[in-house]
């Protein structure tokens, strides 16, 4: 195994190719979710563990699909696995952590229309990842989103003093603040491990 | 029913992106060039119709446990159907979309239409709401990827307007996305505060 080729997995998703900031997946729940500290914390590790799992579940449902000649299916079968894997997420947290099942609250099942999980399976099948790979593109993708809303949660707790004029208020605001910040993440495009 | 009144919240007051705020990601992702934005605009909305005619016919059979989980698999089935007719007929676009067009199973428009309207409605209504909402989304990304493209770029649907050298290339860099949509909604927002419809 390529440690390098991991890293350097790894360092894209994080940094040079950010989920939200370069690639957009993931926009609703870093609107929604990133006006507490708290919740923004919670949804980030929570996104990291269903994009991780997520990434190594699709991985044997792709291969079965094209054996099967029915990779056509793909997007439908993706959704599926997902809604299912968020399902089931649920209920362990229920059983197991009912603290931090209380905190996610209505965020964890709308993780399932989180476009940034379908995004990671399917960029893993187009950048024919193996395993490994995708389960690192999986993590250190999460680990990208937990990095951009709790950079952008605590810019907007400051933002709520802020008087900006009327029609910039909330939502514009936010959205301008988003775009600079993409700006100070396209300081990483180029970055590169030097072996 | 009362068409006039859809079409006029699809684009206007209801508009999907401007006011609803759903489906930032495409919105914010393809908007780079004309031909995109229409591209997408068009599936979209080609999908929202067809689902939400779908959906309303079933309303009576879904039970409400699965109800999700049902639309879900509608969305993901017309939105396969579209994908293949794109990467046969209309390769350039698909290839320039990529992996957006998978990702409308998960776009928050279609998904949000079926639950607040068609499964409330008859086929007939549905399939209008579906239309015009599809139109008010279809034409949000038409003016920002018109925008963009044009200061990006200097070119308008490939045509070029004025040299590159004077364009404004953030513009067509993520950087440009965020910041085209937030003046769009801060504009709308002050329109509507004007109208007295009273925005935030």
């Amino acid at each position: 195994m390529q440690w390098t080729t991991l890293f350097d997995i790894a360092l894209g998703a994080i940094l040079v190719n950010n989920f939200i900031l370069a690639q957009f997946l993931g926009i609703c729940p870093f609107m929604g979710v990133s006006k507490k500290m708290d919740t923004a914390v919670g949804m980030g590790f929570a996104v990291i563990f269903v994009m991780g799992l997520a990434s190594a579940l699709c991985y044997p449902v792709n291969l079965l699909l094209d054996s099967l000649g029915l990779s056509y299916m793909r997007t439908v079968a993706f959704i599926l696995v997902i809604a299912a894997l968020v399902q089931f997420v649920e209920m362990f947290l229920k059983k197991s952590m009912p603290a931090l099942y209380e905190a996610l609250g209505v965020y964890l099942p709308l993780i399932t229309t989180n476009c940034a999980v379908l995004g990671v399976v399917l960029l893993n099948v187009q950048n024919s990842h193996n395993f490994i790979e995708s389960v690192v593109y999986g993590i250190t993708g999460g680990a990208g989103f937990l990095l951009a809303i709790v950079l952008f949660a605590s810019i907007r707790e400051r933002l709520e003093f802020a008087a900006p004029p009327k029609a910039f208020r909330g939502f514009p605001i936010a959205l301008i603040t988003a775009g600079l910040m993409a700006l100070c993440f396209m300081g990483f495009q180029g970055l590169q491990i030097p072996w | 029913m009362n068409f006039g009144k859809q079409l006029k919240e699809g684009i206007i007051t209801q508009n999907p992106v401007l006011v609803q705020l759903l489906g930032m990601c495409s919105t914010l992702a393809i908007t780079t060039s004309v031909a995109n934005g229409i591209g997408m605009g068009v599936s979209v909305t080609i999908i929202l119709t067809l689902s939400n005619i779908f959906i309303s016919l079933l309303r009576k059979i879904i039970p409400d446990q699965v109800r999700i989980a049902a639309y879900i698999v509608v969305i993901a089935g017309f939105v396969t159907m579209v994908d293949l007719i794109l990467q046969a007929y209309f390769e350039e676009l698909a290839a320039s979309l990529g992996v957006f067009i998978p990702l409308i199973v998960v776009n928050c428009i279609i998904l949000a239409r079926a639950e607040s309207f068609a499964s409330k409605h008859r086929p007939l209504a549905a399939a209008v709401d579906g239309i015009c909402q599809g139109l008010g989304y279809t034409l949000v990304l038409v003016v920002m990827s018109a925008i963009r493209e044009l200061l990006g770029a200097g070119t308008l649907n490939g045509v070029e307007v004025f040299p590159s050298e004077y364009a404004v290339q953030m513009l067509a860099l993520p950087v440009g996305g965020f910041l085209t949509l937030g003046f769009l909604i801060a504009l709308m927002q002050w329109a509507r505060s004007k109208t007295g419809q009273g925005g935030k």
